[in-house]
């Protein structure tokens, strides 16, 4: 049975965690995801859990202290945000090669500069190359409901690989919203325990982590992680269906907003989906056939899927809440349009980078790009390809 | 479960180990690193007084030690850092004159 609540995105994350009793906290705090490791501190005083929580001097020995852990073979989790994940950058590299399954929870914010606390995806999106798993919810049900599905995917034999878990800073990590919970009993059958087959601390074999790899060795390793990455997808659905089995919600790579004969669409991720469906439900109400995609897994990247999905529309904003500087356009920009490359009848698509450090997003902005898409799909014609929207402009 | 000396430069990237993981201590003795060396330590036996000074200083472990006694340079894994030659109280190790 669920229990109804009301939690903060990062007290459903801090419960998630309580609820999975991992071996292994390493804890460095920054804003905003600094409640997660309070919430648990509170459970460790408790007595509710007997998690070894560890206090280090910075976010890149968190990840190295989870590293360790893992490497001996106990489950290991920390959080982090904005400057804290630039800061565990060498180390998140380390942790996917060396296929340790660490799950790491993100309060997504911004990165400086001019410095700022509050939301875009400029953290997580600067490590989308790192070979972590990402996985991003709209909101606390989704953050939590990802929480519990982390461990499987990112331990699973085929994988071994560290996961993210990607909540939109302050919106979601502190906004107070309905919730449903899961039994502690419930979740902790659901998630199992954590029985890798190797680990440095196995008398019978000693292991060996992290070696040296010289140019022969090398490329063969990266192939095999990337092999590792293409397996997650199935791994993904896999623990989906078992997870909508156990508890009822559905989940899969992306949630496909009234999509089925949609001319104009967005593929926008996070929070501003939610506000962005509103647009979609006014426009349907007026007969306007507009929908929306909201991708949930960013890494790995179900590009076949979304090509799929995008079939039959004809203009197709992507809404980027990350600066890649890239001058063409934001990394969610460049993963659709490369999803869609050898589409037949592929959309004519435009990027629109928004919301950066936390600029709000409202329906009428919504709005707007629904409006910009119409006239692409009339007139056949994109305009410019790589947009900002949302700042003050003479 | 693959051994580190069936790692070698022809297995498939199928066939490598999750993440280069090595299943077996000791492994460094199968892999030559004397190769790195561009100058050479030579002992000259007849000067040796055996006080094996030298065998602890080596960073190493190239200067085998049987029943107290020293044997000749592990030339597979001797870097040639010349460490021994200024620990040696008698002149007994000196560099290889290079051709």
């Amino acid at each position: 049975m669920s229990i109804r609540e009301r939690l903060s995105g990062n007290e459903a994350i801090a419960t998630a965690m309580r609820q999975i009793n991992p071996d292994v906290f390493a804890m460095f705090p920054i804003t905003p995801s600094t409640e997660i490791p309070q919430y648990y501190a509170q459970y460790v005083a408790d007595g509710r859990v007997d998690t070894e929580f560890i206090t280090v001097e910075s976010e890149h020995s968190s990840l190295s202290a989870c590293l360790g852990a893992e490497a001996a073979g106990v489950r290991a989790v920390t959080a982090t945000s904005s400057a804290g994940l630039s800061f565990m950058n060498e180390v998140l590299y380390v942790a996917a090669s060396s296929r340790l399954p660490i799950v790491l929870a993100v309060a997504c914010r911004a990165l400086t500069g001019p410095i700022n606390i509050n939301h875009d995806y400029s953290d997580s999106m600067a490590e989308r190359d790192s070979g972590f798993i990402q996985i991003y919810g709209e909101n606390n049900q989704e953050v939590y409901d990802n929480y519990l599905q982390a461990h499987r995917i990112a331990e699973h034999p085929d994988v071994r690989l560290p996961l993210m878990i990607c909540e939109d800073g302050f919106i979601t990590s502190h906004a107070i919203e309905n919730i449903e919970l899961e039994d502690d009993e419930a979740v902790k059958k659901f998630v199992g325990g954590y029985h890798p087959e190797n680990y440095l601390l196995k008398k019978e074999n000693p292991l060996a982590v992290g070696p040296y790899g010289v140019s022969n060795y090398y490329m063969e390793a990266r192939v095999a992680q990337a092999q590792a990455m293409k397996n997650a997808k199935k791994v993904i659905l896999d623990v989906a269906a078992d997870f909508e089995k156990t508890f009822g919600r559905k989940y899969g790579f992306f949630e496909e907003y009234k999509m089925e004969d949609a001319e104009l669409a967005m593929v926008i991720m996070g929070s501003s989906a939610g506000t962005a469906k509103a647009a979609v439900d006014k426009l349907r109400a007026e007969g306007v056939k507009a929908g929306l995609i909201k991708i949930r897994v960013f890494r790995p990247f179900p590009g076949e899927e979304l090509a799929k999905a995008l079939k039959g529309v004809k203009a197709l904003a992507v809404m980027d809440k990350s600066e890649g500087f890239s001058a063409c356009g934001g990394p969610l920009f460049a993963e659709t349009a490369g999803a869609c490359i050898n589409m037949p009848d592929r959309p004519l698509m435009v990027d629109i980078v928004f919301g950066l450090g936390g600029r709000d997003f409202t329906v009428e902005a919504a709005l707007s790009v629904y409006d910009r898409l119409k006239n692409i799909a009339a007139t056949g014609e994109a305009g410019e390809l790589y947009t900002h929207m949302g700042q003050r402009e003479r | 479960m693959l051994t580190a000396a069936e790692i070698n430069e022809k297995i498939a990237w199928q066939d490598m180990t999750t993440g280069c993981e090595i299943y077996e201590p000791g492994t460094s003795r199968l892999t030559k690193t004397g190769e790195w060396r561009s100058r050479t330590p030579q002992w000259l036996q007849d000067k040796c007084k055996q006080c094996v000074l030298c065998a602890p200083f080596c960073p190493d472990a190239s200067i085998p030690v049987k029943d107290g006694k020293r044997e000749d340079f592990d030339y597979d894994h001797c870097k040639g850092c010349g460490i021994c030659i200024n620990a040696c109280p008698f002149d007994a190790i000196v560099w290889k004159e290079e051709a």
